[in-house]
């Protein structure tokens, strides 16, 4: 198996996340950078849309490198696709592929159901409701909670910030009702 | 450059609530007292990158393993955050042991961060949302790469989200 093969494979956790984890000293030493990723919602929203609102009145500027930041997580979402696919299906728990099976999600060849997220499923009430109001609820929690899962789950969390700590607890907590209590309703449309 | 001491020379700064108005609800604000010229930003672009390749080749952009994660019925996710987070601890615990400096050699400071109630009812709203779509702010960006084009639909919602939640921000408790 040559290198490039081997890269192909679908990576564990335990090289992922110390990767991940390296990402917060590598942007501190680099030029005093938080590791985070919801903010650059904010900033995108300051420099098009900022109204007359003072939430979005500041110089955005000044934090453009988040900016250039989530352009490379686009980029590198580009070359991975293109140059390390892998050509096999995803492996998932039995359980899921019975439970989602009952939804008619059966294509696990793509990293989301096409039978969900798709431009054809877009006008339909699941889509609108999952890819449209997911969405917003992404966009709008993350800034109200003041970071999403880098930020506080893992910026917030590696310097010992306990706010942080009670910010995740609950995008664990909302993540667990969603998906066990109302998802299974949400799919059945 | 030499190693100037970085003086603060803006005659406003003393009414500059800038930094103030940027940190409000945001958790990644940037501490560094020099301007940097617009191109040294491509290093955070190569960071941007690498953390891309990583969300892509693990999984953790997978509707279904964040589906999995939710339903217990794979150690994956919290494999993958949970050792992030040591890695991360340990790191900083590690700069600050040696004190180390940046590359341009400032202190390295970390803003700290006060709770309110946002971050209850805001992180409810948000696991909601990771839950349906599959996906954090990093991996709407990662997926939109990988070819899931139709997210930029779900990525531009979030980004209206935002900007409803800065509309009404002096309405919403915290």
């Amino acid at each position: 198996m040559n290198f490039l093969d081997w890269l192909r494979q679908p990576w564990p956790w335990y090289v992922a996340g110390p990767l991940i984890g390296l990402t917060v000293p590598i942007l501190l030493i680099m030029g005093n950078k938080s590791f985070g990723v919801s903010s650059s919602l904010r900033h995108i929203c300051a420099a098009c849309i900022p109204a007359k609102i003072p939430f979005f009145h500041y110089d955005w500027k000044k934090e453009i490198w988040n900016l250039f930041f989530v352009s490379g997580i686009l980029l590198g979402g580009i070359i991975a696709a293109q140059f390390l696919a892998d050509p096999s299906p995803i492996a998932v728990n039995a359980n899921l592929v019975n439970e989602l099976g009952k939804y008619g999600i059966a294509d696990y060849h793509g990293l989301l159901p096409t039978e969900v997220f798709s431009w054809q499923q877009l006008f339909t009430i699941r889509g609108l409701i999952m890819m449209v109001g997911g969405g917003f609820l992404v966009g709008f929690g993350t800034r109200y909670a003041g970071g999403c899962t880098s930020g506080h789950s893992i910026m917030g969390l590696s310097t010992l910030q306990w706010p942080s700590l009670v910010a995740t607890c609950c995008f664990m907590a909302g993540g667990f009702i969603m998906a066990n209590f109302i998802l299974p309703l949400i799919l059945s449309l | 450059m030499g190693n100037a001491p970085f003086l603060k020379t803006d005659p406003l700064e003393v009414d500059n609530t800038d930094f103030e108005v940027r940190s409000l609800d945001a958790m990644c604000v940037n501490e560094m007292q020099k301007d940097e010229p617009m191109l040294y930003n491509l290093k955070y672009l190569a960071v941007g990158i690498v953390f891309g390749i990583v969300l892509v080749k693990a999984e953790i952009i997978s509707w279904f393993r964040i589906q999995e994660m939710f339903r217990l019925q794979s150690f994956h996710m919290y494999g993958v955050i949970g050792s992030a987070v040591i890695v991360g601890m340990v790191s900083v615990l590690l700069i600050k042991k040696l004190n180390l400096k940046t590359i341009y050699g400032e202190p390295i400071s970390i803003h700290p961060k006060k709770f309110n109630k946002g971050q209850v009812f805001g992180g409810l709203m948000f696991g909601f949302g990771w839950a349906i779509t599959g996906a954090c702010p990093g991996p709407l960006f990662a997926q939109i790469g990988s070819g899931a084009t139709v997210i930029a639909v779900t990525l531009l919602s979030a980004i209206a989200g935002t900007w409803v939640y800065g509309k009404f921000r002096d309405k919403l408790p915290h």
